[in-house]
């Protein structure tokens, strides 16, 4: 069984971003950047597959500038067999990104692939469930534990009201959640061993995708701050002022 | 101008949820459909026809409709979008999984979580866990939107008289089954339709010490929330955590024991009216978003708390 894994190179999920002062974007100068922690999630879980003899071959691939080539040798270190970076330099949309990754899906005919549920710079969570429509296939998003049984994979999604588990006919697509597992990190010799997996670079234009601006971003602004708060030195200075100041108990 | 509003219901019922939405499709214009999908839902639509301003309801139940699976559920919308302008929903599982399949399928992009209606084309919606507010334009003839609940009121459930339209199930697309849910019981009121929350995080220590937290909550008629340490530790379970990728919340008292306040959970609850937080190390970060800040241990505040109230 072939997995496809979805990669994003993302801003640190320990940074704070800023507003740039044009109000055009966020500004990623200088900021560490790394693989979009689902993405982490998704990855760890093909590689548990390979490792459990389910999986043959785990393909990591990234939509994006050059610069994800250092996520993809990343997903490399940890135990993908070969990387497909599909090179572009607008910010891709997940309609497009979800195209792109259609067709690779096709190309590499691939039985299962595991992307994150949200990309945590757009916060979309959108790509997984959009590539599942484009081929047709069912889908396990949110998934908190994904069992391969045959032809068919059981996910058991994190939904609203607790957990639901689904029986999907494979190929499918599935996205993760936190509490799928918990990701390893690279050791220095895989990541040595990571400089000579292959790593192809393929376009839009080569997978005969035409990627389309359906939105588009006008402004970015701070949101609104909070005004600092007091320090109440006790439970009855505290219950006083949620009574009498606040007035919400 | 014509809204399609995907409801999210109980079958009985409409969740508080679907009326926040309505408020943001009244806002783009006075032609709105409501779409009851499942598989005993008549009560849930004969509700959204009294909703204000709601035109029509189509309900559609089946047994491919019975347990939101997306594969059918995208279906119906689909075969029903025609004519519409925007198809929008509340942000929720059910949703998430289920409109981008149906923007996909329309070869049109989706805006995720909407915060405000600028125009019928120009909406703003957070990215980076809210710590910047987009504002974005839609070029798509039809609009998929989802709309984050906490962010608008919610319309009248009364004064409306639509007439209820039944409409097919589609049939199961076979390619996906449910297996089995294991759903959290509570007495308690829902998350994100709670007008008080008590949350703790990785501080409470254990399952058992939630029952502090709990008899709080009981007392001032509140849901209980957490972090995402204490659902990944076990102390409760999933859907309990509020964050940017658990659930937004915007309460009118929101109370953190024991949470440390890290971006991804303030982008779940940094929109409530009043936050209190309770935590041992004074400089949490917790505290830069707190209208009301108590540095103590949250063994001796809690039962106090819930004693002296
Ligand atoms: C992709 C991604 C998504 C995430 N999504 C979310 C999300 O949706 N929601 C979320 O919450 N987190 C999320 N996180 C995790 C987030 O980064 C933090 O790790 C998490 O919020 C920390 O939880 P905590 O505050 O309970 O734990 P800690 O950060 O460990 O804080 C515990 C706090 O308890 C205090 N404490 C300990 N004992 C006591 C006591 N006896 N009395 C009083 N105070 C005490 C400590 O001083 C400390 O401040 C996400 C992370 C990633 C990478
Ligand atoms: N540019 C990209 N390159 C690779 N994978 C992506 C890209 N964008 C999104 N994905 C995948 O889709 C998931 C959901 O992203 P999103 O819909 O943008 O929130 C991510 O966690 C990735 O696994």
């Amino acid at each position: 069984m072939k997995i496809l894994v979805g990669v994003k190179r993302v801003i640190d999920y320990n940074v704070k971003v800023r507003v740039k002062a044009d109000n055009s974007d966020v500004d990623l100068s200088n900021t560490k950047m790394a693989i979009n922690p689902f993405c982490e999630i998704a990855v760890e879980e093909a590689i548990r597959l390979k490792e459990a003899g389910i999986a043959s071959e785990v393909i990591a691939v990234s939509v994006g500038t050059s610069a994800c080539q250092e996520q993809l040798r990343t997903a490399l270190a940890l135990g993908a067999d070969r990387a497909i970076l599909v090179e572009s330099d607008a910010a891709v949309e997940p309609l497009n990104v979800a195209k792109a990754f259609a067709k690779v899906m096709e190309q590499e005919q691939a039985d299962l692939v595991i992307l994150g549920k949200q990309s945590i710079d757009s916060d979309n969570n959108q790509v997984g469930q959009m590539l599942a429509a484009l081929t047709k296939r069912p889908q396990g998003t949110f998934a908190s534990k994904v069992d391969v049984e045959g032809q068919s994979v059981a996910v058991t999604r994190e939904i609203d009201g607790g957990l639901r588990t689904v029986k999907l006919a494979l190929p499918a697509i599935v996205t993760t959640d936190l509490r799928l597992n918990e990701p390893r990190f690279a050791k220095l010799p895989d990541i040595m061993k990571a400089k000579r997996k292959p790593l192809d670079t393929t376009s839009f234009a080569d997978l005969g995708v035409k990627a389309k601006q359906h939105i588009q971003l006008d402004k970015v602004e701070a949101p609104a701050a909070r005004q600092g708060g007091v320090k109440v030195a006790s439970v009855d200075e505290l219950i006083q002022k949620l009574k009498d100041e606040a007035k919400v108990i | 101008m014509a809204t399609l509003l995907i409801a999210e219901h109980n079958g009985q019922e409409l969740a508080p949820a679907t009326l926040s939405a309505l408020t943001a499709a009244q806002q783009l214009g006075s032609d709105i459909t409501i779409l009851v999908a499942g598989n005993d839902a008549q009560a849930a639509a004969d509700h959204a026809a009294q909703c204000e301003g709601v035109s029509r309801v189509l309900l559609a139940q089946g047994d491919s409709l019975a347990h939101d699976l997306a594969e059918n559920l995208s279906e119906l919308i689909v075969s029903h979008a025609s004519g519409f302008s925007h198809i929008m929903a509340p942000s929720s599982s059910v949703s998430k999984d289920t409109m981008p399949r149906v923007a996909a399928l329309l070869d049109v992009g989706q805006l995720s979580d909407i915060i405000e209606v600028v125009n019928d084309s120009q909406f703003k919606r957070p990215i980076y866990a809210g710590n910047a507010i987009a504002t974005v334009t839609s070029s798509d003839a039809t609009k998929i939107i989802t709309v984050r609940a906490a962010a608008f009121d919610k319309a009248a459930a009364s004064g409306g008289s639509a007439t209820v339209e039944s409409i097919d199930a589609p049939a199961d697309a076979g390619v996906s089954s449910w297996v089995s849910d294991e759903l959290t019981k509570s007495e308690r009121p829902e998350l994100t339709a709670a007008e008080r929350i008590v949350s703790g995080g990785r501080g409470v220590g254990s399952s058992e010490n939630f029952a502090l937290l709990e008899a709080l909550a009981d007392k001032l008629g509140a849901a209980v929330g957490a972090s995402r340490a204490a659902v990944d530790s076990g102390f409760v379970p999933n859907d309990m955590q509020v964050g940017q990728t658990g659930k937004i919340v915007a309460p009118d008292l929101y109370m953190a024991f024991g949470i440390s306040g890290a971006i991804q959970h303030l982008a779940g609850m940094k929109d409530s009216k009043v936050i209190v937080a309770v935590n041992k190390d004074e400089e949490a970060p917790i505290f830069q978003v707190a209208d009301y800040g108590l540095v103590g241990d949250l063994f001796d505040v809690l039962p106090e708390l819930t004693e002296k109230l």
